[in-house]
């Protein structure tokens, strides 16, 4: 029978490889950012497997306290990637908008000479 | 001075707060933050020079629950370099900025950079580094994003991605190291660590975490869009400074704490990779088209020598010799440091001035910018390792530690790398200085050039013939480490 | 002696510094630039009297400042720095007056003269360098120094042969530093000494040594324009004429010649070197640029290239003189570093007045010019007629003593077939200038003439460098016994090497 530790352990592992492997697949920002919480979310488990010390004993609070810091980092990270995806597709968004009112405007300037020749 | 080693990181944390608050006299915070710091550094330096290296526990919380702080002549030096760096970097910057909307947000991102510069360098232990060099991702990324273009954004979300999963990597190898030694500290932890699957493992995925940070080859591919779309003092700051920090871990770790589980052949692999890197790399930087891509990708080949020390410094034998590679190595780091941020500063004068960085449309600027022109072919001097630069001595020793070593394959990298580098150095010189008139007045943005002088000048001449003290010092900390 | 060993260092400042202030000195004030000029190249002047002075009365001078452990820079004042240094500070002088006159009216005059300061500062700390550190870190200045001269001109054409030029420079740089930190890994620092160092450490692999000879040869070469090496050179034609004058006769070939001279004499120890078997390798590629040279030249029409590829021949003189073992051939080729100077930069200054006063570039349009220009075109003809060994101008000297050399170290089978045939090639290539500048009646226009302004053919400062150098020239050759000449200096160089 594997140990409890272990089997968490390696739950952490594989939680990490998944999440690597997605990382490395995906290009689109948003499902690339979640594999990343995945792998995040890995490590921490191992984390936590390492504060196990047994049924009675007390946890290590080392661990944990790195667990935490490194939540707070992989929010931040990701709200900052977040705002950052917005950001650009704004940019993006705005792009196209002054694309297609340039076009716009291009097209109705050569309507109204037609307009003006009808007249 | 016994707190200088605080004030080195608490000065611009404040100054950083304080400038979120007090936008409007932002620059005059950050300049005045920086300097303050800048004068502790070198208080740290001295005292480390003086008195060998030093431990500072914070709170008087003793390690394992507290956050302890340790300077030694590597530490302290790539401290001065970096805070001398960010300094002149912030006297350009505080003349770079038009916009006040990317001023307000420029400063405080700026100092908070500078602190996680300083506190990554003083760390002692593994956690510390872990938080100080996501702090120090999430700040570079933000930088780089706030020339708020399309090309930026896409870079930025680009760095952002690799630097997290290169965070996480090395943090799956903080949690190895905790589970086999339980603790973290580095000074501990130097003596405890063995030679076994667990070490290697852990020293592994540290060491594969730091390569995506340090952009070596082939793991390179974020660094030239970052750094050629962020603003030109991020630029400086991320080239000179960002990606050396991560080779200082590297090298930290190796030397300090898995000096017994590294193989020649794992070192022999980062140099492999690091000769690549510095061909590769000096290749793409003469198709660049514009000066700043120019310089990103010569980072990637300056980096790339970097690696190249270290199957060298494995090889050599302790003493005399091995301490020369290492100087020299460090010697290097700091040379590019210096001529590289002199460099992207001229850019962005030039940027600025013609409106593009396009190196073919430079006709002119020689002209026009005599003095940016005069910083940049210093820094290119600096780059392609001619004398009296601070490089030149790294290429000597690389040379001779290859003799010495039996490794000769590096020498034709390194004469390749040269040949390349004077290609593309020459190659913006031959461009800027076109036919005509005379040169008219030589300081046109004194705010912004003289910093980049300054740096200049640092690689160049002080780097080349003041670096005895250099030697001394590092010699100093190769015999206080003992082993 | 303290003040004479910081000589050296005065000596390299007295054109450092001026070069520096050049710089900053607006384009148009050009009292202060010329004020600024002749202040360095009159005070190096004298001070290069002194050193002079102090090395023939046996005085020593040495300065060093430690870089790096085992890496000291090193200032050195002994007989062939003084030989070379006295060439650079004279001719430099001479230069500077006829670049002041060749660029009166052209842009950048602070640029060009700041960087032909640096370049003569360059020239100068190589001369007086005391170990193969110091040496190698001023040659590669060397080169940073004179990249913008040839590229002055600003037109695609300069930017091309000063890549070129670059090119070639900076590989060579790296090989020469390649050999020299070889060395060092293996013997540790060398300091230049009378009589070589190599020998006396028996404990050093001889094919290591050979192998780095080879390098440092390569690389030296390059400045020394040894085929296949010299590629470079006609390409740097494009320069002005003061720049060719002084790249060619004083600073860059000079630099790899020295260079040379250097090595085998105070690294390796000439008797060493021949026992290494290095020295026919080094003889052999230099007697073949020595005729290929020539026989290039034979073909070209434009005037400089005619000069360069000249150049190319003769600067192999001294490289040949180096490589064969005897104190006669040893004089013979120091005192042609000398001669040769003189001589061709006499030859420069000429080709640049021609272009400058009648927009002649090629020989075929030198038709009749000895009558409109008669005092450059009879500094042409001594200079010409030295090139081609005829006595009593200085060229005579150096061959005689090759010759002489070479027949008392049993190579004259080879050696004087190859001093003859290149003596025939360049009277084959010079005389044909002279007769048509002499005798042919003169053409009806001249390409590009400018009018002739007071008594003399052209302006002083363009005019009296030619004549004052042939003058040098003719002096070297018949005055050669007495003391202080560059003979009397090349034996006493010759003297102390064996």
């Amino acid at each position: 029978m594997i140990s409890t530790q272990l089997l968490y352990a390696l739950a952490g592992v594989g939680l990490f490889a998944i999440g690597l492997r997605a990382t490395l697949l995906h290009h689109l920002l948003l499902p690339r950012l979640l594999a990343l919480n995945v792998c995040g979310a890995g490590v921490f488990l191992i984390f936590i497997a390492i504060a196990y010390a047994g049924i009675e004993g007390m946890p290590d609070p080392v661990p944990h306290a790195l667990v935490l810091t490194g939540i707070v980092v992989a929010v931040s990270a990701t709200a900052m990637a977040l705002a950052l995806g917005r950001r650009l597709e704004n940019i993006k968004s705005d792009a196209i908008k002054s694309e297609a009112t340039k076009s716009e405007t291009l097209k109705s300037a050569a309507v109204k000479p037609e307009a003006m020749n009808d007249e | 001075m016994s707190n200088a080693i605080i004030w080195v990181i608490m000065i611009p944390l404040l100054g950083s707060l304080i400038s979120i608050i007090w936008s409007r006299y932002a620059s005059l915070i950050a300049i005045i933050s920086n300097l303050v710091a800048l004068v502790a550094s070198t208080a740290v330096l001295m005292r480390v020079y003086q008195s060998g290296p030093f431990l500072h526990e914070l709170g008087g919380w003793h390690a394992g629950l507290g956050i302890s702080l340790r300077a030694d002549a590597l530490s302290s030096i790539l401290l001065v370099m970096s805070m001398t760096v960010i300094s002149a970097a912030t006297f350009y910057a505080s003349a770079y900025f038009t916009d006040a909307a990317k001023r307000a947000r420029f400063w405080p991102l700026w100092l908070m950079l500078t602190v996680a510069l300083n506190a990554l360098l003083l760390s002692g232990d593994l956690f510390n580094l872990y938080v100080t060099l996501e702090l120090l991702g999430l700040s570079a990324v933000a930088l780089t994003a706030l020339s708020d273009n399309r090309a930026a954004l896409q870079a930025a979300i680009r760095y952002l991605s690799i630097g997290l999963l290169g965070s996480l990597v090395f943090l799956a190898g903080v949690a190895l190291v905790y589970a086999g030694y339980g603790t973290l500290d580095l000074a501990t932890l130097a003596s405890l660590v063995q030679a076994n699957p667990l070490s290697q493992v852990a020293f592994g995925l540290m060491t594969a975490g730091l390569l995506i940070k340090s952009a070596l080859f082939p793991l390179h591919f974020w660094l030239p869009s970052a750094h050629a779309s962020a603003p030109a003092p991020v630029s400086a700051a991320l080239s000179a400074l960002v990606v050396k920090v991560a080779v200082y871990i590297l090298l930290r770790l190796w030397v300090d704490v898995f000096d017994l589980v590294l193989t020649l052949s794992s070192t022999m692999l980062l140099g492999i990779l690091g000769a690549i890197a510095v061909i590769w790399g000096s290749w793409q930087a003469l198709q660049a088209q514009r000066l700043k891509l120019m310089a990103a990708y010569s980072t990637v080949a300056q980096i790339g020598y970097l690696f190249i020390f270290l199957p060298l410094i494995a090889a050599l034998p302790e003493g005399a010799l091995q301490d020369a590679a290492f100087t020299a190595l460090l010697l290097m780091a700091l040379t590019h440091g210096f001529a590289k941020s002199a460099f992207f500063l001229s850019a962005g004068v030039i940027q600025q001035y013609c409106g593009h960085d396009r190196i073919a449309e430079l006709g002119g600027t020689a002209r026009a910018l005599p003095l940016t022109i005069f910083v940049i072919s210093l820094s290119g001097v600096a780059l392609i390792g001619l004398p009296p630069s601070g490089s030149f001595l790294g290429k000597w020793y690389l040379i001779s530690s290859s003799f010495q070593a039996g490794q000769w394959w590096w020498i034709p990298v390194v004469l390749v790398g040269s040949v390349l580098a004077t290609a593309y150095v020459f190659r913006i010189l031959g461009h800027a200085f076109g036919p005509g008139e005379s040169i008219g007045r030589v300081l046109n943005r004194g705010r912004e050039e003289i910093p980049a002088l300054i740096l200049a000048l640092f690689a160049t001449l002080i780097l080349g013939f003041g670096s005895a003290e250099l030697w001394d010092l590092v010699a100093q900390h190769a015999e206080a480490a003992g082993n | 002696m303290d003040f004479f060993d910081n000589l050296p260092l005065l000596i390299l400042l007295s054109s450092l510094l001026p070069g520096l202030a050049i710089f900053l000195v607006r384009e148009e004030n050009h009292v202060l630039r010329t004020s600024l000029n002749m202040f360095g190249a009159l005070t190096k002047l004298a001070l290069v009297g002194l050193m002079i002075w102090g090395v023939y009365h046996e005085w020593v001078s040495d300065m060093r400042w430690q870089i790096a452990p085992g890496l000291e820079l090193v200032l050195h004042a002994d007989a062939l720095s003084v030989v070379f240094v006295t060439l650079s500070t004279v001719l430099w002088l001479v230069t500077t007056i006829y670049a002041i006159g060749y660029l009166e009216h052209s842009p950048h005059r602070s640029r060009f003269f700041g960087f032909f300061s640096l370049c003569v500062t360059a020239t100068v700390g190589l001369a007086l360098a005391g170990n193969l550190f110091t040496f190698v870190i001023f040659y590669e200045l060397l080169t940073l120094a004179t990249y913008p001269l040839v590229a002055h001109k600003g037109t695609p054409e300069a930017v091309r042969g000063a890549r070129t030029y670059l090119t070639y420079t900076l590989g060579g740089g790296v090989l020469l530093l390649i050999g020299v930190v070889w060395l060092h890994t293996i013997a540790g620092p060398i300091d230049f000494q009378e009589r070589g160092v190599l020998s006396g450490l028996t404990h050093l692999d001889p094919w290591t040594l050979r192998w780095i000879f080879l390098f440092m040869i390569i690389g030296l070469g390059v400045k020394a324009a040894l085929f296949p090496l010299h590629g470079w050179l006609p390409k740097a034609m494009v320069a002005p004429a003061p720049v060719s004058a002084l790249l060619h006769a004083v600073a860059v070939v000079k630099a790899g010649a020295f260079g040379i001279i250097r090595v085998v004499y105070d690294v390796f120890g000439v008797e060493y070197a021949a026992a290494l078997g290095l020295l026919p390798f080094l003889g052999a590629i230099a007697a073949f640029t020595i005729i290929y040279g020539s026989v290039r030249a034979l073909s070209q029409d434009h005037l400089k290239r005619r000069l360069a590829y000249s150049t190319i021949s003769q600067v192999s003189y001294i490289a040949l003189g180096t490589a064969i073992l005897g104190p006669l051939a040893t004089i013979g080729g120091v005192v042609h570093l000398v001669h040769q100077g003189v001589m061709k930069i006499t030859l420069f200054f000429a080709a640049g007045n021609y272009a400058e006063t009648l927009g002649i570039h090629h020989v075929s349009e030198m038709d009749g010019v000895g009558k409109r220009m008669p005092a450059t075109t009879l500094a042409f003809s001594v200079a010409a007629l030295g090139m081609i060994g005829i006595p009593p101008i200085a060229g005579f000297i150096s061959k005689w003593y090759l010759g002489l050399g070479a027949f008392q170290a049993g190579a004259g089978f080879w050696v004087i077939p190859v001093l003859v045939a290149s003596s025939l090639l360049n009277a084959a290539y010079f005389l044909p200038i002279l007769y048509r500048a002499w005798f042919k009646p003169a053409v009806v226009k001249w390409p590009a003439e400018k009018p002739q302004s007071g008594r003399w053919e052209m302006p002083g400062a363009l005019m009296w460098p030619p004549v004052i150098t042939a003058i040098l020239a003719l002096l070297f050759g018949l005055l050669a016994g007495a003391p202080f000449s560059p003979l009397e200096w090349a034996t006493l160089i010759a003297g102390r090497e064996y």
